[in-house]
């Protein structure tokens, strides 16, 4: 499981930003664009992608998406 | 594992009621409770909910009488034989008595008679079903109706836009060596705050805080109405409802390709899809209602088959219905349907206040 790979699904997730704007470092939050709607987008990304059950507390408490990399990775 | 096999039990007939107005989600009122967190549009392409049915006055109970006069009669049924009714709500007319029990004597039913409520969700037709199917199942009791809704909520307040009215009625008939009914049944209660209302229950008795209004996920809610966690439902039903149905088949011994429809909890469209494309369905065998009706908590699966397949079921036909959420708690049924099934036309409801059974 790469970072990239992770970052580029992730910033598929989002119709109307541009996909360089997402790097691991990103505050995905801070993104006008985010909401609790695509919040669904990610779990089931994750789930189709990585076959891993992301809870809401999982995406909370990530910051960045390398911090949800991260916990997508620990439970894989 | 909780599998259970009923073989002398059919479904007679079903039907459903729901009020007459129309709430639009693009257009919302002062009535609903949108979230300042995304717009109505966005809504709408997530959830599929473009409208759904609203009442002020109608109880789940007045819904599940209209249906049941209509379906009765549709039946051609001899009230004096129905020996039994299960109403699965969790919006009661009252805390006590069972709703079922006004229910008996509204309908005009003989007081030899089975009448009870269960309180669960989603999950709530195949519980209610399954339930009453094991005691027509055994010939004590000919004929039954199983009656699940929701409705009018217990406090006054403004509703969220994602949850529609309905009462549904599906009859039960003793029927020797029928095909079987075939069901699975699963619960994990460590997901009980996912969908709760917190105070109003014995736990966290209702006083003055229970009223006082809190933010959750940009909405303005207090303790006595029902709040989700709208993650973790949606992680919950993607990965519970496929392996619940796989599970099924499994123990069976049977394909689940080879059901004609697919009948799910209209969740909302964005988790309903997500389950048909896991499973690899082909959508026109997955009806909805909720781009209508809303999500209809326990009546979504038989809402469904009322308003959508009332055409395709003059012949018959084999249906998988899953139901999943609050508990956590899901079951999944496979079931054939027979050429004599009575499907009642939707019922409308006006607006008006009931004066019986009123204290």
């Amino acid at each position: 499981m790469e970072l990239n790979e992770f970052v580029a699904k992730f910033a598929e997730l989002f119709e109307d930003t541009d996909t360089s704007n997402f790097c691991g470092s990103t505050d995905f939050r801070a993104n006008d664009e985010w909401s609790s709607l695509i919040g669904l987008s990610v779990i089931a990304m994750v789930d189709e992608e990585y076959d891993v059950a992301l809870k809401g507390d999982d995406v909370k408490r990530a910051k960045t998406i390398e911090d949800l990399f991260n916990t997508v990775k620990n439970k894989m | 594992m909780a599998f259970l096999e009923f073989k002398n039990v059919r479904i007679a007939g079903m039907a459903a009621g729901v009020p007459k107005h129309i709430s639009s989600n693009l257009h919302p009122d002062e009535e609903d409770n949108v979230s300042t967190d995304y717009s109505p549009e966005d809504f709408v392409e997530t959830t599929g909910v473009k409208e759904r049915r609203t009442s002020s006055t109608l109880c789940t109970s007045d819904l599940c009488y209209g249906a049941a006069e209509k379906l009765i009669a549709d039946l051609g049924w001899n009230k004096q034989e129905i020996e039994g009714i299960l109403f699965v709500s969790q919006t009661a007319d009252y805390i006590l008595p069972a709703t079922a029990c006004i229910l008996q004597d509204r309908l005009g039913l003989s007081i030899e008679c089975y009448a009870t409520d269960m309180s669960i969700g989603c999950s709530g037709w195949l519980y209610g079903l399954s339930s009453l199917a094991a005691l027509v199942n055994t010939g004590g009791i000919k004929k039954a109706l199983l009656m699940v809704g929701d409705a009018k909520g217990r406090v006054k307040g403004r509703r969220n836009p994602l949850f529609g009215s309905a009462g549904t009625v599906t009859a039960l008939e003793y029927s020797e060596n029928n095909s079987p009914m075939m069901f699975h049944f699963g619960t994990d209660g460590s997901g009980f705050d996912a969908i709760i209302t917190p105070d109003g229950g014995s736990r966290n008795q209702i006083t003055d805080a229970s009223f006082q209004f809190y933010e959750y996920e940009g909405k303005k809610i207090h303790r006595l109405q029902s709040r989700m966690k709208g993650m973790d439902v949606f992680s919950f039903g993607i990965t519970t409802a496929p392996k619940s149905i796989k599970k099924l088949c499994e123990h069976f011994g049977v394909d689940y390709n080879k059901a004609d429809y697919f009948v799910f909890h209209q969740a909302n469209l964005k988790m309903n899809n997500f389950i048909v494309r896991k499973l690899k369905l082909d959508s026109a065998k997955v009806p909805n209602s909720l781009h209508l009706f809303g999500n209809t908590n326990g009546a979504s699966i038989p809402m469904t088959i009322v308003t959508q397949l009332k055409e395709q079921l003059r012949s018959p036909q084999k249906l998988l219905c899953c139901g999943f959420g609050v508990g956590l708690s899901w079951g999944t049924l496979l079931f054939d349907t027979d050429k004599d099934i009575v499907i009642s036309d939707l019922v409308e409801l006006e607006d008006t206040e009931t004066s019986t059974y009123v204290v």
